[in-house]
């Protein structure tokens, strides 16, 4: 857990609105762990404020430049233009400097590599999946359903693929893969394979679906969750979820920052995740 | 070339940076706004809080209190929307979990604290002035009273009043008293709150602010309005120490935008005697580790052998 400047290495559209940035980014091979994350901040910029958190899509090293030069080592993140922060994320070229703070909060649980996987993503949800799909070690009992609105929101299925890990795909339109949503292709895979662990990355509708869905199975899951927030070390107390057992009386908010954010679906209050609370307010 | 390096550090004087107020000494007068740096502990793998001059807490409470909904932050232009709704552990669990932590650097600690009642405040403060290592208390007064209709302690000065001396006769600490921005005329409230016994004024609090989102015509935080903070705020901020400072005898610390030693000046000119640093800790965890070098670094290019002489030397 460091923060230091650093530069932008590419920063290219795969797809529609979303973009993959390569970041020289020593140290992160070694430390970052899949469904952690990072905050990034434009350097020389204001707007934005705040830093923005992105999950890491992976992490390697480059060929040097030259002989006898230590290999660059970078993490890569993917991200869908959707704001300000992003808007200004998107014109960044190689060179540019930023600055990261991370790796950041709490990864997945690999579990044991005998036991069958799947994994759930949808739209910019993928982008945590790919660093889990890679560090799972059997392959081939891991599968990953894609699901999006559209085509567009299909990304990186060539770089899951060639992890060697079954993807399914769905999109709303039907555009891509198979019409519907992607937590109709769950249900069928939980029927065939009732063992299996769930991992779960994408919007909160498609999460709170695919809970009820792992409940009614008695399938265990982890899911990813995305907040705002503004510092990602657990200060600002911006970005809380409800926890299981939280209750008026006795409260009990997590931080997705620190606490996640990937959490054991038993750890939180499914019923209460965006139910609205009165309490003083306007102060910190 | 080494050996030049060296020659001029030690013909270099380092400038003291030390100050004293309120019967409190700090190794510098950087310190957070209370709410940016949790429990201290949050931050300590990126900044070494020996650094500091004061550590400020997260605002305390009798009981622990769970906070606003969710969305309970909005980014706004040149600063952040907040209505975190003082989410905090309580003070007994501050003193048994958080304490410890603290109590392993040699910087002051500095618990900040609010009530929804004066009777909860005076003990909150009653239980801290048991505590040996808490440094200093500092009294958020930014906070509804619910007995009395919800109002605002720090809007009505004879509230403000009444509530610091409740808590005065319960506490020998050293008794900061941090004001709201959000009233007509700041300098009452600081006049009201220096007779009830304070010993600094710290400002300013988060002005109240809102912000919509245009797609879904509904407010951007779950509370619908909140504080706003950032370099936005900064000029309303100087301007209020300003109109302090000319009118108490108090010492004053300055809060409101600080993101580099630049703006910690402008502060200390008009004559803040310490300063916070709030929601640059957010956006860079070493924010104050910078603004102290710099802060050094710029009595030294000016020839200033002591902090303290630059302090309430605003021309006019």
């Amino acid at each position: 857990m460091k923060n230091y400047k650093t530069i932008v290495l590419s920063n290219q559209e795969i797809s529609p609105g979303y973009y993959r940035m390569q970041i020289l980014a020593p140290g992160y091979d070694a430390q970052a762990r899949a469904g952690q994350f990072v905050m990034f901040r434009v350097q020389r910029s204001l707007p934005p404020l705040l830093r923005r958190p992105f999950g890491i899509f992976r992490t390697g090293f480059l060929a040097p430049d030259c002989d006898g030069m230590p290999p660059k080592e970078f993490i890569e993140i993917v991200y869908k233009v959707v704001g300000l922060g992003t808007e200004i994320m998107q014109d960044l070229h190689q060179g540019d400097q930023i600055e990261l703070l991370g790796p950041l909060g709490r990864g997945f649980d690999l579990g044991p590599p005998d036991k069958e996987k799947i994994l759930v993503g949808g739209g910019i949800g993928l982008v945590p999946l790919y660093m889990l799909a890679e560090k799972l070690e059997n392959k081939a009992k891991s599968r990953l359903l894609m699901g999006g609105r559209t085509r567009d929101d299909i990304i990186t299925v060539t770089e899951f693929e060639r992890l060697g890990v079954q993807t399914y795909v769905s999109t709303e339109d039907g555009s891509l893969g198979e019409e519907g949503l992607v937590t109709q292709v769950l249900k069928r895979k939980l029927q065939k394979y009732p063992h299996a662990t769930v991992y779960a990355c994408g919007p909160m509708p498609m999460l709170d679906a695919v809970q009820r869905i792992c409940a009614d199975h008695n399938a265990p899951l982890q899911v990813s969750l995305e907040a705002l927030m503004a510092c990602g070390v657990g200060a600002c107390l911006g970005c809380v979820v409800k926890g299981a057992g939280h209750s008026d009386e006795t409260p009990r908010y997590l931080c997705t920052c620190k606490q996640g954010p990937v959490f054991n679906a038993e750890e939180l209050d499914w019923r209460r995740l965006d139910e609205p609370q009165q309490d003083c307010g306007g102060c910190r | 070339m080494a050996e030049m390096k060296d020659q001029r550090k030690t013909t270099v004087q380092r400038p003291r940076m030390e100050v004293e107020f309120a019967g409190l000494r700090l190794r510098n007068p950087v310190m957070p706004a209370s709410g940016t740096f949790g429990y201290g502990e949050e931050y300590s793998p990126f900044i070494d809080l020996n650094q500091l001059g004061a550590v400020v807490t997260k605002g305390l409470s009798l009981r622990p209190k769970a906070g606003n909904p969710t969305p309970r932050i909005a980014e706004t232009t040149g600063g952040m929307l907040n209505a975190i709704g003082l989410q905090n552990v309580g003070v007994e669990a501050f003193i048994s979990q958080k304490m410890p932590f603290l109590e392993q650097y040699h910087t002051p600690v500095i618990v900040n604290f609010f009530g929804n009642t004066a009777e909860e405040y005076a003990e909150v403060a009653a239980r801290l002035n048991d505590v040996p290592n808490v440094a200093a208390l500092e009294m958020n007064i930014s906070c509804p009273n619910v007995k009395h209709g919800g109002i605002v302690f720090g809007t009505e000065p004879q509230a403000a009043h009444d509530v610091v001396s409740l808590v005065r006769k319960r506490l020998d600490k050293p008794l900061i008293v941090k004001l709201t921005p959000n009233v007509t005329d700041i300098r009452v409230t600081a006049k009201a709150v220096e007779d009830a016994g304070a010993d600094a004024i710290s400002l300013i609090n988060t002005l109240t602010g809102m912000s919509v989102d245009v797609k879904t015509r509904r407010p951007r935080l779950a509370n619908q309005i909140g504080g706003l903070s950032g370099p936005g705020i900064r000029p309303i901020a100087v301007r209020l120490t300003h109109q302090v400072v000319q009118t108490v005898k108090l010492p004053v610390i300055g809060i409101g935008g600080i993101f580099r030693a630049m703006d910690a000046l402008e502060f200390l000119i008009v004559g803040a005697r310490a300063v916070q640093v709030g929601t640059a800790n957010f956006v860079d965890p070493n924010a104050m580790s910078q603004i102290i070098t710099d802060l050094e670094n710029f009595c030294i290019d000016e020839g200033i052998e002591d902090i303290n002489d630059l302090i309430g030397t605003l021309q006019l």
